[in-house]
């Protein structure tokens, strides 16, 4: 029997993907690293970095943009948990279609989101600014929050929550010990998704900052058309904050999941 | 190629339709078909009965295509089709859950391999006048049927099944029987050589379960199509099925009618999974005499060496039950222990010396009765014991240590130096389990434990891929993790034996058939090869 | 009133005021896209900016853009997506270990990242004489590229729900591999490939950050526009366009919903 230089296997429908991902995925993250190691003769330099991490300045960009993106999530956290927990009662969600209304706004632009926001506090005479770039990531980032809260909390098992009841514990008892405890996963997704896209923003500030604000995403827009190098050095520094992060929220909810298995 | 063989095999209707060579399966390093041989004749009902992860799913799912053999050959009709994908193979399947297309209904679920089939028929013009090749030959050509074609084979398919007028159902709409048999008909309305059946009535409840079988023997019957069925359930096997093929741990053993493998097991395990059975131990005085404890009773086999010790299976219902005081003197006597009525017949335990038989019988005896039990020579089976000692390759690492199946055991080593390849043996009431693995000198898993009448005998799978047999008081579970000692002076050691004992870790192993009966169509018999019995093959799940 | 009722009512304002909050901007937005003034400041009702959305050329030009690239990105993204849900399954271990972190990365990764990885990437290609404009091409490559692992996220439960047997079965029945995915197994991931599609073609529709960096100086797309006048005063035409953007998608899902029920509602007629 003749053989076949391909065998057709289902695993074979992978293979675009496999190609795609190792041209478009993995190739670029390593061309990140190739730049941030370089310099414009393609000669190993850490002069950009080294530029990055010697300035005082960048600290200071760091630190903005990390308290904000904080505060960002904080917030986002307070009004969302309480949220989803509400959504996830049938009490207040009978049709289940009323979480809908909370995504709808999501599927406008958030750019022209974000400007409406500007032209409707400037009506209610709150003027760009810190306040203001702050109430737009919240206003922007929010059902990144809320959908992992929810979708995480109205998964939760009924019976846990009434087994809580059932061994003795009053509401507050049973919220602290049994439904925070499982709903970790939803929380600590719902961080990522808000404080990811709040550290490296760089248009909510352009619209609704001023001058006195500048983030680490503006510092990766204002070099990234000229500086090549420059701006790998840069994407690098953020990259290595996203694996720092991952981690830590990863090990985070291992910990938590284990805890509250017991 | 297959129409060469058309013509030598038309003329005998009762050729082999399927035949199964030396074939071999490996997944991720686990054995789960080894080195299988099986003929299936044209127009049978063959079963392929075992436990869940013995492999008769895998033969199966390779007769269908879905896998491949590691190693060996399968031919339908002569034809070498191991590397022929399942859509040109002439076999269809009914899978044990159905496999419906949800998104076609009913009628197009039938028709759904239709639509697909070509049939090669003669080219003919526009006038009706045959069409000729080069060669002046008539010219073929492959079209599709017709959509008359196909609605009458739909049509009669659904009807087959019992279930004309059903076509532009949903079939989630459906039972679990009737989707089963829409199953069904989709595979029979593509006209296949064989059939295979996958536990198709495994999801179905009980009565609903009897009522497919039935139908299925039915449609067996009236369609003359090759059957093969996979199931574990040895009752729906003896019902169903022609021939039946017992595989246990990828390995065949044994072959024959529902009755002859019924009546005459080839070796414990076979006896053990069909029907209700007593395996006693006994020793083969002479030609025609057993002797089990101290009596002697007539049975049908010779060809035994003189006191070689076998197993004798007896069925609960071949024991005929007698007035103490009718008895001959030479006639096992027992006292009743327990009674249970079930339904039509009465379930007695009747303790003989150390061994408890199990007797069904019409009437009643009372319990603490002494009885006397006759059991017709015909009724007893012998079979050859698997093995009758543990024996091993091993070494000898220190003065009193030698070193077996990987552990480390105390025994006399006198007359042997350090270093020496030697065989150990050890009797298989020697060996000792205990609970934790930690406690014992090797640990390994409970492969099997069969109820001896009077002991467990279990065969213990070890870290080293070895099978040790022990026979305990205790009853233990199949698949526990255990420890293995074994007691210091019980393990005699000697020189390896250089034609015996060469290429083997188990020189003692022998086949396990009786030497009387042998079927014309059987295929390599077990040789007790260790395997994993846990290893349940993907498939199974 | 008790303690109960009271709490109630709380919870119910809580919801409504969040709902308000969201929605406040928009509604502004939409009141004022009626009436013809450059800032906030109402200037009597008029159509006059819904006219200058179709009517000024930048403006058209980005929405076509935005809608071709979303679409043929989409519509990529969910042929490759799909058909990697599928296959992943069957793939060994590391391999879908690999392809399952690719995603991943994709995934959790900042979009200024990426956007700096896309575009070191077109510079590095084109430095070895690979002709790729920045544009078009880039832009489709680059948004296929973050949305096929949403797709394959949507398409995986449906997946995983398949009967088993189901593949094997169109092959026992005489249809070859391919012919068996396209007529037994894709018509079961409809729901999952139609939903993957949705979601990859708004991920696409909304980037900013990617777009702006790697679509070159010609191509425009709304949000590239938006941020670019938005340094002068942003253009009040995009009112308008926000406005029909937001009815769109809102008659979109409630028309989806009320198919959603009707079939609902017949099927449970059904049984």
């Amino acid at each position: 029997m003749k053989k076949r230089l391909f065998k057709f296997h289902r695993r074979s429908f992978t293979y675009p993907y496999l190609v795609v991902g190792l041209f478009f995925v993995v190739v670029p993250l390593l061309l990140i690293l190739f730049y941030a190691f370089t310099n414009r003769q393609e000669q190993f330099s850490l002069s950009n970095l080294w530029e990055i991490t010697s300035s005082k300045l960048t600290y200071k960009i760091l630190a903005d943009s990390i308290l904000l993106a904080i505060l960002t999530s904080l917030i986002c956290l307070l009004i969302a948990y309480p949220l989803a927990l509400l959504l996830s009662n049938a009490k207040f969600n009978r049709s289940k279609t009323i979480v809908l209304i909370f995504v709808i706004p999501m599927w406008v632009n958030f750019l022209l989101r974000t400007y409406a926001l500007r032209e409707l506090l400037s009506l209610f005479g709150v003027g760009i600014g810190y306040k203001a770039v702050l109430i737009g990531m919240v206003y922007d980032f929010f059902p990144f929050m809320l959908l992992p809260l929810y979708t995480t909390i109205s998964s939760l098992d009924k019976s846990h929550m009434e087994a809580g009841c059932d061994l003795g514990a009053s509401p507050i008892q049973n919220f602290f010990r049994v439904i925070l405890p499982l709903s970790v996963p939803g929380i600590v997704s719902g961080v990522i998704m808000t404080f990811m896209p709040a550290l490296s923003t760089f248009a909510i500030n352009d619209l609704l900052g001023d001058a006195r604000l500048y983030l680490f995403g503006n510092w990766i827009n204002d070099y990234y058309s000229e500086l090549w190098n420059f701006a790998g050095a840069l994407a690098f520094v953020m990259l290595v904050f996203v694996a720092l992060l991952m981690l830590g929220m990863g090990r985070l909810n291992r910990t938590e999941n284990k805890a509250s298995a017991l | 190629m297959a129409k060469t063989n058309m013509a030598t095999t038309t003329d005998n209707k009762r050729d082999t339709i399927i035949e199964v060579k030396n074939v071999t399966k490996v997944f991720d390093g686990v054995t789960v078909v080894d080195d299988m041989n099986l003929a299936i004749k044209r127009g049978e009902f063959v079963t392929l009965l075992g436990p869940s992860g013995c492999g008769k799913t895998t033969l199966l799912r390779m007769i269908a295509g879905f896998e491949t053999p590691t190693d060996g050959q399968i031919y339908v009709e002569r034809t070498n089709v191991t590397e022929v994908p399942p859509y040109k193979r002439s076999i269809n399947t009914v899978f044990q859950k159905y496999a419906l297309f949800p998104h076609l209904n009913v009628y197009k679920n039938v028709a759904f391999g239709l639509k697909l089939k070509r049939i090669v028929v003669d080219a003919v013009d526009k006038q009706g006048k045959p069409i000729l090749d080069k060669e002046g030959k008539q010219a073929k050509k492959t079209i599709k049927l017709t959509k008359q074609q196909i609605d009458d084979k739909v049509k009669y398919g659904l009807k087959m099944v019992g279930l004309d007028g059903y076509g532009g159902r949903d079939v989630s709409s459906l039972s679990g029987g009737q989707q089963q048999r829409v199953a069904i008909a989709r595979a029979l309305v593509c006209e296949p050589k064989v059939l295979l059946l996958d536990e198709p009535l495994g999801a179905l409840d009980l009565k609903m379960r009897k009522e497919m079988q039935v139908e299925l023997m039915r449609m067996h019957k009236e369609l003359g199509i090759t059957f093969v069925y996979v199931t574990h359930d040895q009752e729906e096997a003896l019902t169903m099925s022609d021939t039946i093929v017992v595989i246990r741990d990828g390995v065949i053993q044994q072959v024959g009618t529902p009755k002859k493998i019924y009546d005459e097991p080839k070796n414990q395990y076979v006896a053990d999974f069909i029907g209700e059975s007593n395996i006693l131990s006994g020793t083969m005085v002479a030609d025609f005499r057993v002797q089990v404890e101290d009596k002697i009773l007539p049975c049908s086999d010779k060809g035994f060496e003189k006191n070689e010790k076998v197993d004798l299976v007896i069925r609960p219902e071949d024991i005929e039950i007698l007035p103490i005081e009718k008895a001959e003197v030479t006639a096992l006597q027992g006292v009743v222990q327990i009674s249970v009525f079930k339904g039509t017949y009465y379930e007695m335990e009747i303790k003989v010396g150390g061994y408890e038989f199990t007797v069904q019988n019409t009437v009643e005896q009372k319990i603490g009765s002494t009885v006397a039990l006759k059991i017709d020579p015909n009724n007893i089976h012998i079979m050859k014991k698997d093995r009758v000692i543990n024996e091993y390759k091993s070494e000898v690492i220190d003065e009193g240590v030698v070193e077996i199946c990987g552990g480390n055991f105390e025994c006399d080593t006198a007359g042997f130096e350090i270093g020496q390849e030697v065989i150990a043996s050890f009797d298989f009431l020697a060996t000792t389990l205990v609970d934790h693995e930690d406690n014992g000198t090797i640990g390994g898993f409970v492969a099997n434990s069969l109820y001896k009448g009077k002991y467990y005998q279990v065969q213990v799978y070890t870290d080293d891929d070895q099978d040790i047999f022990v026979d305990t008081p205790d009853e233990w579970d199949i698949g526990d993790r255990i420890g293995i000692t074994i007691k210091k002076d019980a393990i005699k050691l000697r020189l390896p034996d250089p034609q015996k004992d060469t290429h083997t870790g188990h020189p003692a192993e022998e086949a396990q058939s009786a030497p009387s009966s042998d079927e014309g169509e059987v295929a390599k018999q077990a040789t007790n090869q260790p395997q994993d019995a846990l290893a349940v093959s993907e498939d199974e799940i | 009133m008790n303690k109960k009722k009271v709490s109630k009512i709380f919870a119910k304002a809580f919801i409504y005021l969040v709902i308000v909050l969201l929605y406040l901007p928009i509604m502004v937005m939409v009141v004022y896209s009626f009436t013809n003034s450059n800032t906030m400041t109402w200037n009597g009702f008029s159509f006059a900016l819904y006219q200058r959305v179709f009517v000024d050329p930048g403006i058209s030009s980005a929405i076509r853009n935005t809608l071709v690239i979303a679409l043929v990105s989409s519509t990529l993204a969910t042929v490759i997506g799909t058909l990697t849900a599928y296959g992943i399954g069957y793939m060994r271990r590391p391999f879908k270990k690999a392809v399952g972190a690719m995603g991943q990365i994709t995934i959790v990764n900042s979009d200024v990242v990426t956007a700096v990885a896309f575009m070191l990437f077109f510079i590095t290609i084109r430095s070895i004489g690979i002709p790729i404009n920045d544009g078009y091409a880039t832009l489709i490559i680059a948004h296929t590229v973050i949305t096929i692992p949403y797709v394959v996220l949507s398409v995986s439960p449906k997946i995983r729900r398949l009967n088993p047997n189901l593949y094997e079965a169109g092959l026992d029945l005489g249809a070859g591999p391919l012919n068996t995915v396209f007529r037994v197994i894709l018509p079961q991931l409809v729901s999952g490939m139609v939903s993957g599609f949705a979601l990859a073609f708004t991920l696409s529709l909304d980037d900013f950050v990617i777009t702006q960096f790697n679509k070159g100086t010609s191509v425009n797309t709304i949000s590239t526009l938006i941020y670019a006048s938005a340094s002068k005063g942003l253009e009040p035409a995009f009112r308008a366009l926000s406005t029909i953007i937001f009815v769109t998608i809102l008659l979109a899902l409630v028309a989806f919903n009320a198919i959603k029920y009707r079939r609902d509602k017949i099927k449970s007629k059904k049984h």
